[in-house]
């Protein structure tokens, strides 16, 4: 009894430490961002993506490449297909009726007309292909960003984006796949696919950024603002712009 | 007879100038981002050495076609942000100078990528009294979502100006700010024209260095 109570004492205690110590450090950096609150930590966590992606994605990416481009837009096609059936969802889930509609048709179409999504039929047809996930759902439904986070290997999300990534991947049909050796392929083949289709564009950043970390970020904040308003954020007039 | 030649010259050249800017002045927002990017497309799909990768060849092209249409003074001015006004005259000129270049030489490489993707432009909301207003455009490509491109465009006394770019609803300028504001809490605002200068010479020597 005696012994647990400076525990049960000390627990909160420490806890209130700890929030301080975060929220010290959150004020500390005068010059911090304001939506960075983890900023020590992300800045950690995007020296070790950065690293991974050197040495691994990127070279793995870059031999993926060779391979003919009628196969790459395929594979983009095939997942493409897949990903249509939640971004409905999402579509539903926002109100967006006539979206969601027509992405049920794109998968119906893709599915059988177009071989089991390896042609985008769908898109020829004028059912324009869709981009939204659970993240973009909830900000829509006026949840806010929270904190931005650096995922080990994910890279930049926030902290909503974050738990949308998780409801994303409860249904991800690669993920449904019973066959561990299948589920484990196409996982990376995704990966890998998504991950050339970014060669070109990735030195871009590392050629016009001073500072890649506050460069991405405020990529990404900008991006995912721009993808829950559906390509038309609200405009405002710039206050520093005279 | 010569002085009346040069006259003669001189007010050749004067009435083609005022010609120009008369021309550019009446083209619409929408129709001078086309003309420009159908303009610049056509040399890139016929350059190939722009086609493998050919930096300087790019940075050339750019500097001639599109840069006339870009206001970098309001770009500058945009990506600094509130520090702008405690810089004095002479360092918005240099910083100016120095995120032009960094900005020109960053999305000229972008041109060398370019493998025939199609570009739609989206008919153009304004009213004809507007003098700010955004012109959209998207680049297809076959098996990904297209790509949103806007420009931000403002009327001026010598025509429209692009002051912004944004691509997937990033402004290529703001995106600076925190970079920006970052460097001159640190340094001031000298130390930012410190950096951007470094930045700008370390592409000079990869640039170099490629080719």
């Amino acid at each position: 009894m005696n012994n647990s109570e400076p525990a049960t004492r000390s627990m909160p205690t420490r806890l209130a430490t700890l929030g301080m110590a975060l929220a010290l450090t959150a004020c500390a950096g005068a010059g911090g961002h304001p939506r960075d609150p983890l900023e020590p930590l992300n800045r950690a966590t995007f020296a070790f993506n950065e690293t991974a992606d050197k040495y691994v994605m990127r070279p793995v990416a870059q031999v993926y490449d060779y391979v003919p481009l009628p196969f790459k837009v395929g594979v983009g096609n095939f997942f493409g297909n897949l990903g249509d059936i939640w971004i409905g969802v999402n579509n539903l889930l926002q109100g967006k009726f006539v979206d969601g509609l027509s992405d049920g048709g794109r998968v119906l179409v893709n599915s059988t007309v177009g071989m089991f999504g390896l042609f985008d039929i769908a898109t020829e047809l004028g059912l324009e292909k869709h981009d939204e996930d659970l993240g973009q759902t909830l900000g829509s439904w006026g949840v806010s960003e929270g904190p931005y986070i650096v995922l080990p290997l994910l890279g930049p999300s926030t902290l909503r984006d974050s738990a949308g990534l998780i409801g994303d991947l409860q249904v991800d049909p690669v993920w449904q796949f019973n066959e561990v050796a299948v589920r484990n392929s196409l996982t990376g083949l995704r990966f890998v696919h998504r991950r050339a289709a970014l060669l070109g564009a990735d030195t871009t950043a590392d050629q016009a950024a001073l500072d890649k970390y506050g460069y991405m970020r405020s990529f990404y904040l900008q991006y995912r603002l721009n993808q829950v308003y559906d390509g038309q954020p609200p405009r405002v007039k710039d206050p520093d712009d005279e | 007879m010569n002085k009346i030649a040069s006259l003669l010259a001189a007010l050749a050249l004067s009435v083609g100038v005022q010609f120009n800017a008369l021309a550019v002045d009446s083209t619409a927002p929408d129709a001078l981002v086309k003309s420009v990017t159908d303009d610049v497309i056509t040399i890139v799909r016929q350059d190939k050495a722009i086609q493998s990768g050919d930096t300087r060849k790019a940075v050339e092209l750019v500097e001639t076609r599109v840069l006339p249409y870009f206001d970098f003074a309001h770009m500058t001015r945009l990506a600094v942000g509130k520090d702008w006004k405690q810089a004095s005259p002479e360092q918005k000129t240099v910083l100016t100078q120095e995120f032009k270049t960094l900005l020109v030489r960053t999305y000229s490489n972008a041109l060398t990528q370019y493998r025939n993707q199609q570009i739609d432009f989206k008919p153009l909301k304004a009213k004809p009294e507007d003098t700010d207003v955004v012109v959209r455009t998207e680049v297809r490509q076959p098996g990904a979502k297209a790509v949103q491109i806007d420009y931000n465009l403002e009327k001026l006394a010598d025509g429209w100006k692009v002051y912004d770019v944004l691509v997937a609803g990033v402004s290529l300028v703001t995106n600076y700010r925190d970079d920006f504001g970052k460097e001159v809490r640190t340094g001031g605002i000298d130390g930012l024209i410190k950096s951007l200068k470094d930045k700008n010479k370390q592409l000079d020597t990869t640039v170099s260095a490629k080719k």
